[in-house]
């Protein structure tokens, strides 16, 4: 019980970071088309690292 | 915006190819595990417990099961052989010894050493005759160190001579013309990418050639098996563990063997931050560089992947839990709707995770080979 | 996390480890470093080949340049060597046109001194002609006259006064 209100939190976590990431990445993508390819990049190296962070934990909390 | 429509319909193709695939693997495959809880997977209990076993490592390669007239559990497949050391030495027979028992009640004696299978493990009993368990865990029994040709051993054999047949008859290609043709028209542009968009940007101009060896080894390795693990062969290589730590110790041992001064700097006396602080700073960068670093590596990939394996069947397995509120029809739509799109997405995750553990390996390689700049 | 470390094999470990070290040096040795080394190769070909490609075009355009010059060198060359020629014609002009001045004025004089000489020719002739004729005269006129003597004595007295003074 209290491990799957853990993994919630978690997820809301990540969705949190993952969205920011995303919406960030987009507005900077709208600024400035000629560097999608350097930000969609840098990116996904974020949201890995991110999601790297959220299963680590997951994983800690099963 | 062509190529882009282009790949869509080949992603396309693709899952639903896969898609097929994966249904018909897994509702021949349910059968499969019955033989210690009899009968057909229903309950979702069930369904949970077959998941689980899924993706474990097994030490037979079974395609599908089936109970025939005569009430006989019948397996289609192989058996692989199982290499353990034990007690009493190295010992070696095939995994059809177990007659696919995997509850640990079925013994192999070999010599004065009793084996027995549980939940895809191989124990040695200690003592006595048989398993006794305490709370659904043995106590007369110790897991063995098992080197067999497991399902993964397996799969990483078949993608590494995969790999091997590709691209050596890639490299033999350019001893006769510039320009390969076939397949490895295909293959190139994939290395010149792993290259070009991984290795080169992120390791730097001067050093990339000495890692991209191993980037590419490590890239197309992965990519293949998160791939070979959609098909209906039902592999979960990299959802494995003892397969992704593996790689991320890999990663671990080529960084920091070839961390240089400044690295090193960095790391243990962190320049232009007060006397004090630096020795704290040198436990949690040193903590970074040889345990989150590569600890985030592995989870990443066996987590994906796993949790891909785990959500695909799940939805598959929508066709049996849910077919009493929804009706045959309407639970076979629903799964092979949700299978569909999520088998979709699974074709890009394993590119995308593949993609990534190389992209990271190479970053932190790129970070322990960067010339001070100042 | 108990399950998980449950699951993790550490022989599957060792054996993925020696794979994997083993598919790594195999890869390396007989598919990566050849393919690379072609893709190199073939991309420092085709680096060549343009480079090459721009030094022509360079070549040509100095070639160019060097033609543009030769041209004006040579429209300079027709300009003065035409503008030589007309000098030399002017000047070929003029001294002929001088040469004839001088002709001409040499004829013209000596024409002139011919016609003065002719003239003195024929002034002295007609001088002598009219002398001659002028002594028959006279001697018709003073041999009628001079039928007496003293008429012929008073008659030379003139005439010598007359061509003393004359």
């Amino acid at each position: 019980m209290y491990n799957l209100i853990g993994a919630g939190l978690i997820v809301i976590g990540a969705g949190i970071g993952l969205g920011q990431i995303g919406g960030k990445a987009m507005e900077g993508i709208a600024r400035q088309p000629e560097a999608t390819g350097k930000i969609q990049t840098a990116m996904i190296i974020i949201a890995a690292l991110l999601e790297g962070l959220a299963f680590g934990a997951l994983f800690l909390g099963k | 915006m062509k190529i882009v429509q282009k790949s869509i319909k080949f992603l396309t193709v693709l899952a639903i190819a896969l898609c097929s695939f994966h249904g018909f693997a897994s509702d021949s495959d349910k059968k499969n595990n019955d033989q210690n809880d009899g009968g057909i997977i229903d309950t979702k209990k069930e369904v949970e417990e077959y998941i689980l076993h899924h993706i474990q490592d097994s030490h037979d390669f079974n395609l599908f099961s089936y109970t025939n007239d005569a009430g006989e559990r019948k397996h289609f497949g192989f058996p692989l052989p199982v290499i353990v050391s034990t007690s009493g030495g190295i010992k070696t027979f095939m995994s059809s010894e177990f007659h696919h028992n995997d509850d640990g009640t079925y013994v192999v004696t070999k010599g004065n050493v009793k084996l027995v299978k549980l939940h895809g493990k191989i124990y040695e009993i200690e003592a006595g005759d048989e398993v006794e368990f305490v709370d659904h865990h043995p106590t007369n029994a110790h897991k063995v160190l098992d080197f067999s040709i497991t399902k993964s051993v397996m799969g990483v054999l078949l993608v590494g001579l995969l790999l091997l047949w590709w691209f050596s008859s890639l490299a033999r290609q350019y001893k006769k013309r510039q320009v390969p043709t076939g397949f490895g028209r295909v293959l190139e542009p994939l290395v010149i990418y792993v290259r070009d968009e991984i290795a080169r940007p992120n390791i730097g101009e001067k050093h990339y050639r000495r890692f991209t060896g191993y980037l590419m080894t490590v890239f197309f390795f992965i990519w293949i098996l998160n791939l070979l693990g959609l098909t209906p062969l039902g592999f979960n290589v990299t959802g494995q563990l003892a397969v992704t730590a593996c790689l991320a110790i890999f990663t671990l041992v080529i960084y920091t063997a070839s961390g240089n001064k400044h690295y090193w700097g960095h790391i243990l006396w962190m320049p232009g931050v007060p006397i004090l602080i630096r020795p704290v700073l040198a436990i949690i960068e040193l903590a970074g560089a040889l345990v989150i670093k590569p600890f985030s590596l592995l989870v990443r990939l066996f987590a994906n992947i796993s949790a891909g394996h785990i959500v695909v069947m799940s939805l598959i397995a929508i066709m049996f839990t849910l077919k009493q509120s929804l009706g045959v029809v309407g639970a076979t739509g629903l799964s092979l709707v949700l299978s569909f799109f999520i088998t979709l997405i699974e074709v890009l995750v394993a590119f995308l995770q593949a993609y990534i553990f190389t992209m990271l390996s190479a970053l932190f390689i790129g970070m322990s080979v960067e010339e001070a700049h100042h | 996390m108990d399950k998980l470390l449950n699951d993790f094999s550490p022989g599957l470990f060792l054996v993925q480890t020696v794979l994997l070290l083993l598919l790594i040096f195999i890869m390396v040795k007989y598919a990566w470093k050849p393919i690379l080394n072609s893709l190199n190769e073939r991309e420092e070909g085709i680096q060549g080949a343009l480079d090459a490609a721009e030094n022509a075009k360079k070549e040509m355009q100095n070639l160019q340049s060097d033609n543009e010059k030769l041209l004006k060198e040579a429209r300079a060359e027709r300009e003065g060597m035409l503008k030589e020629a007309r000098e030399i014609k002017e000047k070929m002009i003029a001294d002929a046109k001088g040469e004839a001045q001088e002709q001409a004025n040499k004829m013209i004089a000596q024409a002139q001194e011919s016609i003065r000489s002719e003239k003195h020719a024929a002034l002295a002739e007609l001088k002598n002609q009219v002398a001659n004729i002028s002594v028959e005269i006279a001697e018709k006129v003073v041999r009628g006259e001079l039928a007496d003597k003293k008429k012929q004595l008073s008659l030379v007295d003139k005439m010598l006064e007359d061509v003393t003074l004359n």
